[in-house]
């Protein structure tokens, strides 16, 4: 059962994959100052994933690691209640080589890529925080821990 | 000297390059426990939440009820970063409680930046949170090299960027879990945009308009590339980054 819906995952996170790399780009245009009106949402990536005919086990899988042509795709799927709840990228392709338009239905002024793992030798780092009271006192008794 | 200490819920690191720091640093960390108490929604006693309580927020900004200095600068940032943001930046919440963090961040980070410049030191850095100033160069002369986050998987960097002495901030909803798609709650926000983080001329402008840019979604970036003087580096939830016009220059050290 893991088997088979850890392939399904694969195969539906690789045909969004080839899907989105193929859609037509649309042309550069010139910069206004004006906003673009707000682009649909994006496909959600558990679209691609068949339909349950029955429940699946819940709990985190792994996909095994696929060639997507660009790099490799290894999806983490999360079951909660026997269906697809979560699903996270392990790895996702790189293509440093070109900024280019990933998903057809991207403001066309701005350049995207898809973001891939760089040198974590830098002097700093910036990311989000969390200030809500429940990440504050895990990490506080986190940092018990690491005291004791 | 490079230290770092949980203030404001958050760890905040600073580094100060070079010797006899140790004073300057202390003034920092002691600075930003003194913001937390004034500032600090979970505090029942900080100015902010007496303020709050009393229902006297409003007030304070047309002088009505007094408030320390601190207080009615911030509180009138606030309103200022409310009225250029078109109401994307607003420090209250739905339910009507005041919760100026999206805020106050970059505002204490400027502060302590400036105090450490003002003990005469040139080269360091304060990252509360991934909101940062920075001064000079590392402590290898090179210039200071940032790493955005991987809103996926948080031990990994995706973009490193060279702010040159500019303010960097991050804003973001992944702490809590990297939540692409919930077939379980289709009412649900789709969280499109998982991580905004901007370069702007100094931390606090970069805090005031990452907020901003983060609540308006998938228009947050184009936000950030009609501002001059503001470069952003959007991620959205299935790992896809978009980029302001000139960012490109941030990228080379």
């Amino acid at each position: 059962m893991k088997k088979i819906f850890t392939a399904l995952v694969l195969v539906g996170s690789s045909v969004l994959y080839v899907f989105l790399r193929t859609v037509p780009v649309s042309q550069t245009v010139a910069h206004s100052s004006a906003p673009m009106p707000a682009a649909p949402p994006a496909m959600p990536v558990s679209s691609a994933s068949v339909s349950a005919k029955s429940a699946y086990k819940d709990g985190a899988y792994i996909g095994s690691m696929a060639d997507a042509y660009y790099g490799t795709i290894e999806v983490q799927a999360t079951i909660r209640n026997g269906s697809l709840a979560d699903v996270a990228f392990l790895s996702y392709p790189n293509d440093r080589g070109t900024s280019r338009f990933i998903n057809g239905q991207a403001m066309p002024m701005l350049t995207q890529e898809a973001i891939s793992a760089q040198s974590a030798n830098v002097d700093i780092i910036s990311g989000a925080t969390d200030t809500s009271l429940a990440f504050r006192q895990s990490l506080a008794s986190a940092l018990e821990k690491a005291h004791s | 000297m490079h230290e770092t200490r949980l203030i404001m819920g958050m760890p905040i690191e600073i580094e100060i390059v070079g010797a006899g720091n140790a004073d300057a640093l202390e003034a920092a960390f002691a600075f930003l426990v003194a913001v937390d108490e004034r500032f600090s929604t979970y505090k029942e006693e900080s100015e902010i939440s007496r303020l709050s309580r009393a229902g006297a927020l409003e007030r304070v900004l047309n002088g009505e009820v007094q408030a320390s200095a601190d207080m009615r600068e911030v509180l009138a940032l606030a309103e200022r970063t409310k009225a250029e943001t078109g109401g994307y930046f607003d420090i209250r919440c739905p339910d009507g409680t005041i919760d100026p963090s999206g805020i106050v961040k970059g505002w204490a980070v400027k502060n302590a930046a400036a105090r450490i410049r003002a003990a005469g030191h040139e080269d360091f850095f304060v990252n509360a949170g991934g909101d940062i100033a920075m001064g000079g160069v590392n402590a290898a002369g090179g210039p200071w090299s940032v790493g955005i986050r991987n809103p996926f998987k948080t031990n990994e960097v995706v973009k490193i960027v060279y702010p040159k002495g500019r303010g960097v901030a991050t804003s973001g909803s992944y702490i809590r879990g990297a939540h692409i798609y919930n077939p379980h709650a289709p009412e649900e926000e789709l969280r499109d945009i998982v991580s905004t983080t901007v370069i702007g001329p100094d931390v606090l402008e970069a805090d005031r308009f990452a907020t901003a840019a983060f609540a308006m979604g998938r228009r947050g970036i184009e936000f950030i590339e009609t501002l001059q003087g503001f470069e952003g580096y959007a991620i959205d939830a299935e790992g896809v980054a978009t980029m302001t016009s000139g960012l490109g220059v941030f990228t080379m050290p």
